[in-house]
């Protein structure tokens, strides 16, 4: 089944205005919205229901030994990756190839510096103090709702490498396609930076 | 609409030849993924049933061997042939898992809705082709790891389908590949329903507004919705219990817990009603998830063959999108006896009342629909009309479970069973069927043969409320649900004929599968061949041939009037079909 | 051919349909009993007795909703019947394409809704609220019991003479002898622990279910009392038995492979009987009292 035969895959539709895959990614991110939703909403309740005291108490911001800091400087880099996703798919609008896969190949960049900061500065040093995931639900919501975060941040990462190198090809065959794809995942990356700036108050501030 | 290609595999138009494995298994055709979806949908409730078939002799008669094949399943699970507790709860635990998440949804919403309602709205695919394809395979990836799961040391999952907390996360094994099964399924209806919907909103036929939509269609694009927003949060319930069982966090699990006289070195603090909360948001949408597609098809079929529109065509899609808003806001009338308070319950209980409206005004309009009809009954009506009052049996017995005070006797009884059997099984399931014994024509260009059929449907019919019937005596009886042994209990003990005629009853409704299984291959090959639109349907998947080939419509349709134009006065067939300018 | 199928396959049925009937008491086994303590009441395909002071209100709640169940089902059912019936497919009739105003569906809808805000007002909420609310004040001289479940038995810890329940410490709980953990010291020292839950008729029993490992559930089938018993948790029901007897405390909830055996033995007495076996009880724990 060609491409060319599915209508408004790339021409947008005349009443929604807006072509399929843009549809999709929108519905995708309610999804993504439910998701996290659901595990902040557990977030809410199990720190409602902490006891008082004791092993399962909720911990004090110390103790938590959790940076405001390196979180902060997370949070800048995610934000700069959204900007430079953006350029990209600008970019390709004003027909320059070249310049976009140089903002998608930072946009990456950052993404993998924001992991690196995570795994090296965060998650290693945890593990080290014993603040592990079954340390206490803190500990577990911390390490699962940015472990989840960070999976989403990977898999970002592989689809825009995926169209920085072997999916740039479609630029050739079709470049409305292809700026409409990087569209998409622009989308989906200012998600997962979205979600990013909801966990870091609630885990590093609150 | 003639002409096309009436083998679907010939395409010389646009494509080279695929290759055997990218026309069958790795299709991108909705078709085919529908057929897929359908034929492993098919496997999966057989393999439920059977599960079931072995449950209900340990409930008829306790502690017994097994005859015949009471020795095939290992020391493990049945030594000497009489079944474990263990065992038995394995089986209760995958036998509704399979059902509703590898059967009946993947048969109605992957098989069903992928293959009909593009050729209904009149789209060449869906909107995501590939998408499409990469859904059936998560779903078949997830339907492997939840039949490993049966192997594995400790057997399947046996915490119920609920899989309620703590006892889950304190569970072996198979619990875990219960969760990573289902992280996969989930993931396949995700994709699903993004396509869905997409395909929807962007792909109708020119004239095809959102008022001539068949309503199959309106119930697939709710259903979607549902799938959509409602999976999510048991996903990410799923990873919860995955990092307590894997990762020894306490999500789920409060302080001192003392199993077996021995202390579980959880830091605590968690909630097992967390795990409730976050399982019951989805799976009270998942439940109108099963009958919304099943409605749909009912109404196709009433309205084709009662040669009139259907009645109540806008307050039922109203309805509809009011029922799967408010699906999304009566999920704790699973949780009544957890400890809830009187606001909560109020409300819970209200919602549950108001929901119960639009599913009334459904059913009603689909009764009225035969009103001064011209009723046909062949094999697909008659199981759609057996629907009508087996959907009225079970909605009417939600009622005193959906209130509190009357849900503290009935609850997790064999009452809330028969209750959702009723929906499920003569409802869904003979819906199912009735779509089978509807569509066939179309998929395969050849019809079911209808006196087998008929023997189907009255067997099917007197035994499946042999079966669940007495379920609702045994349930106001006393009788709790997930019990080895009921004769444990004077009120179990008391009953016990009613479980053995259950039994029989089940074991009866198993062999009166036979004619459809039979059925079924022989009119692959022998069944009477039909032109494209056997049935004289007038919605736009009886305007393509039989079977569609590869882009489904030789030329695009364009869509003139609405989807039930039956008895059409001055015109001179009792069908007007929607694509065709003028009657020819 | 179709024809003879079809009269085949009734006969068929009503074959096997008189089998089935004939055949179902036949396979009735005698049953042994599964304990020699036998229980009171008489059990079958219907409500179990109710030997409850509040229960006959939960009762009247399910008969109405059944009687209304009926009513809808029937009605509905006679419509549907004759509407297989007078416009069947036969030569000369046509399928109608008249507007149907069907103003009786929308009485009967309307009738629907307000039957069902009626039960809910009048009935589930304020029955409902008295479960939740109307715990009996210590003026009432309430029972008080906590039961904890646990995998797969009912554990009965009665507070003594005293009226203050003792400490429980999962460090003290040995398996046989102390599956509560109870400290037997100070309040404790005259705490009661029992498999059996024992009552007297006539006064007000306040039960705080709990669970040491997972979820179980409460049950009573003849108070018409049902309370989830969650670990962490520990939730107030209550009752009051109008007679005496000996009835069963079953688990309503999943609980693991011997769910169907964590049964229970309720023995309502009168309240001298229930007093003497208070005393008899509330001794020094030496050895394993059952």
């Amino acid at each position: 089944m060609s491409v060319a035969v599915l209508p408004y895959t790339v021409k947008p539709h005349p009443v929604t205005g807006v072509y399929s895959g843009k549809l999709g990614t929108w519905l995708f991110l309610a999804s993504e919205v439910m998701l996290f939703g659901a595990l902040f909403s557990a977030y809410v309740l199990l720190r409602v229901g902490a006891p008082a005291s004791g092993p399962a108490a909720w911990p004090s911001h110390d103790a938590t030994e959790l940076s405001w800091k390196i979180g902060g400087f997370n949070t800048l880099v995610l934000i700069i990756s959204s900007v430079t996703m953006v350029m990209a798919w600008a970019s390709l609008k004003l027909n320059n190839l070249s310049k976009a896969r140089m903002y998608l190949g930072l946009t990456v960049g950052l993404a993998l510096v924001f992991i690196m900061v995570k795994l090296l500065l965060e998650y290693i040093p945890k593990f080290q103090a014993h603040h592990t995931p079954s340390h206490s639900n803190f500990f577990g919501l911390y390490f699962t709702l940015t472990g989840l975060h960070a999976l989403h941040i990977l898999g970002g990462v592989f689809v825009i490498t995926y169209f920085i190198f072997p999916g740039s090809s479609l630029w050739k065959k079709d470049p409305e396609y292809y700026t409409n794809r990087i569209e998409c995942t622009g989308l989906y990356w200012h998600f997962v930076d979205l979600v990013w700036i909801f966990l870091f108050p609630v885990l590093y501030l609150l | 609409m003639s002409g096309g290609h009436h083998d679907h595999h010939h395409d010389h138009a646009h494509h080279p030849e695929l290759s055997f494995w990218r026309k069958y298994l790795f299709s991108v055709d909705h078709k085919t993924i529908g057929i897929q979806y359908a034929l492993t949908a098919l496997v999966f409730l057989f393999l439920g049933f059977c599960l079931m078939m072995m449950m209900r002799w340990q409930l008829a008669y306790p502690g017994k061997v097994m005859p015949v094949i009471g020795n095939l399943f290992g020391e493990g699970n049945m030594p000497g042939g009489v079944m474990l507790p263990e065992f038995y709860n394995a089986l209760g635990a995958m036998h509704g898992t399979i059902m509703v998440f590898l059967g009946v949804v993947p048969m109605l919403v992957g098989g069903f809705g992928n293959y009909v309602m593009p050729l209904q709205i009149g789209a060449p695919d869906m909107s995501f082709p590939k998408i499409n394809m990469a859904s059936y395979w998560a779903f078949f990836v997830g339907g492997v790891v939840m039949l490993i799961s049966f192997f594995v040391p400790g057997g399947a999952a046996n915490s119920g389908w609920t899989s309620y907390a703590p006892l889950s996360v304190l569970a072996t094994r198979g619990q875990t590949f219960w969760l990573l099964g289902m992280v996969f399924l989930i993931t396949s209806s995700l994709l699903g329903s993004v396509n869905f919907i997409v395909t929807i909103i962007q792909l109708r036929a020119k004239g095809l507004d959102f008022f001539r939509l068949p309503f199959f269609v309106w119930a697939q694009f709710v259903t979607a919705f549902l799938l959509l927003l409602a999976f999510p949060p048991l996903e990410g319930a799923a990873v919860l219990q995955l990092m307590d069982r894997l990762a020894g966090t306490s999500f789920f699990m409060p302080e001192g817990l003392v199993v077996s006289g021995v202390p579980q070195a959880y830091a605590g603090g968690g909630s097992p009603l967390l795990w409730q909360h976050l399982f019951w948001f989805l799976a009270h949408p998942e439940v109108y998830v099963l009958i919304l597609p099943a409605m749909g098809i009912v109404a196709e079929v009433i309205a084709n063959n009662t040669r009139k529109p259907l009645w109540g065509y806008r307050p039922m899609v109203y309805s509809l999108i009011f029922l799967g808003f408010m699906s999304f806001i009566v999920w704790a009338h699973h949780m009544f006896m957890t400890g809830m308070g009187t606001k909560i319950s109020a409300f819970f209980a209200t919602t549950t009342m108001i929901i119960s409206i639009p599913s009334v005004i459904i059913l009603t309009a689909l009764v009225i629909s035969l009103y001064r009809g011209c009723i046909r009954f062949n094999v697909p009506m008659l199981f759609a009309l057996a629907f009508l009052p087996m959907f009225a049996i079970g909605g009417l017995t939600g009622l005193p479970l959906g209130l509190p005070a009357s849900d503290i006797h009935l609850h997790d009884t064999y009452y809330v069973i028969g209750h959702f059997h009723y929906v499920v099984a003569p409802g869904t399931i003979f819906a199912i069927f009735a779509g089978i014994y509807h569509w066939y024509p179309k998929v395969t260009g050849r019809t079911l043969n209808s006196a087998l059929g008929k023997i189907h449907f009255f067997l099917s019919f007197v035994f499946i409320n042999v079966v669940f019937m007495p379920m609702f005596f045994q349930g106001m009886a006393g009788v709790s649900r997930r019990l080895y042994d009921q004769t444990m209990y004077a009120h179990g003990d008391a009953v016990q004929s009613l479980t053995r005629m259950s039994s029989w009853g089940a074991w009866m409704l198993g062999l009166s599968q036979l004619p459809f299984i039979l059925n079924f291959f022989m009119s692959l090959a022998a069944g009477r061949k039909v032109n494209q639109n056997p049935w004289e349907a007038t919605t736009l998947e009886w305007a393509a041939p039989s079977p569609p080939p590869h882009g489904n419509f030789a030329t695009v349709p364009v869509v003139y009037r609405g989807p039930y134009e039956y008895s059409v006065p001055g015109t001179q067939k009792d069908f007007f079909p929607q694509h065709l300018a003028t009657e020819a | 051919m179709t024809r003879k199928f079809l009269l085949g396959t009734t006969v068929a049925i009503v074959v096997l349909g008189v089998l089935f009937v004939e055949a179902a008491p036949a396979w009735a086994q005698a049953v042994a009993p599964k304990t020699s303590v036998k229980v009171d009441g008489e059990y079958g395909p219907f409500m179990p007795p109710d030997v409850s002071v509040h229960g006959h209100k939960v009762d009247q709640l399910i008969n109405l909703l059944h009687w209304f169940m009926g009513i809808l089902f029937v009605g509905w059912g006679i419509f549907f019947v004759y509407c297989l019936i007078r416009f069947r497919q036969r030569p000369g009739h046509k399928a109608s394409c008249e507007l149907i105003k069907a103003k009786p569906s929308k009485y009967a809808e309307i009738c629907v809704a307000i039957f069902e805000a009626v039960i809910l007002l009048g009935f589930s909420i304020p029955i409902w609220a008295s479960v939740k609310n109307d715990i009996p004040p210590p003026t009432d001289n309430p029972v008080r019991i906590r039961v904890v479940a646990e995998q797969f038995a009912w554990n009965f810890h009665y507070p003594g003479a005293d009226g203050k329940f003792g400490r429980v410490d999962p460090k003290l709980i040995d398996t046989a002898t102390n599956p509560l953990g109870l400290d037997r010291t100070k309040d404790g020292a005259d705490d009661i622990f029992s498999l059996e839950m024992h009552i007297p008729v006539g006064r007000p029993v306040i039960c705080e279910i709990s669970s040491k490992d997972v979820i179980h559930s409460f049950f009573l089938p003849v108070m018409r009392v049902k309370q989830d018993a969650i670990p962490g948790m520990r939730i107030p029901v209550w009752f009051q038995a109008a007679k005496t007897g000996t009835y069963e405390v079953a688990c309503a909830q999943l609980c693991g492979n011997n769910h169907y055996s964590m049964r229970a033995l309720m023995y309502i007495q009168e309240p001298a009987a229930f007093e003497k076996w208070l005393a008899e009880k509330s001794k020094p724990a030496e050895e394993f009292q059952d």
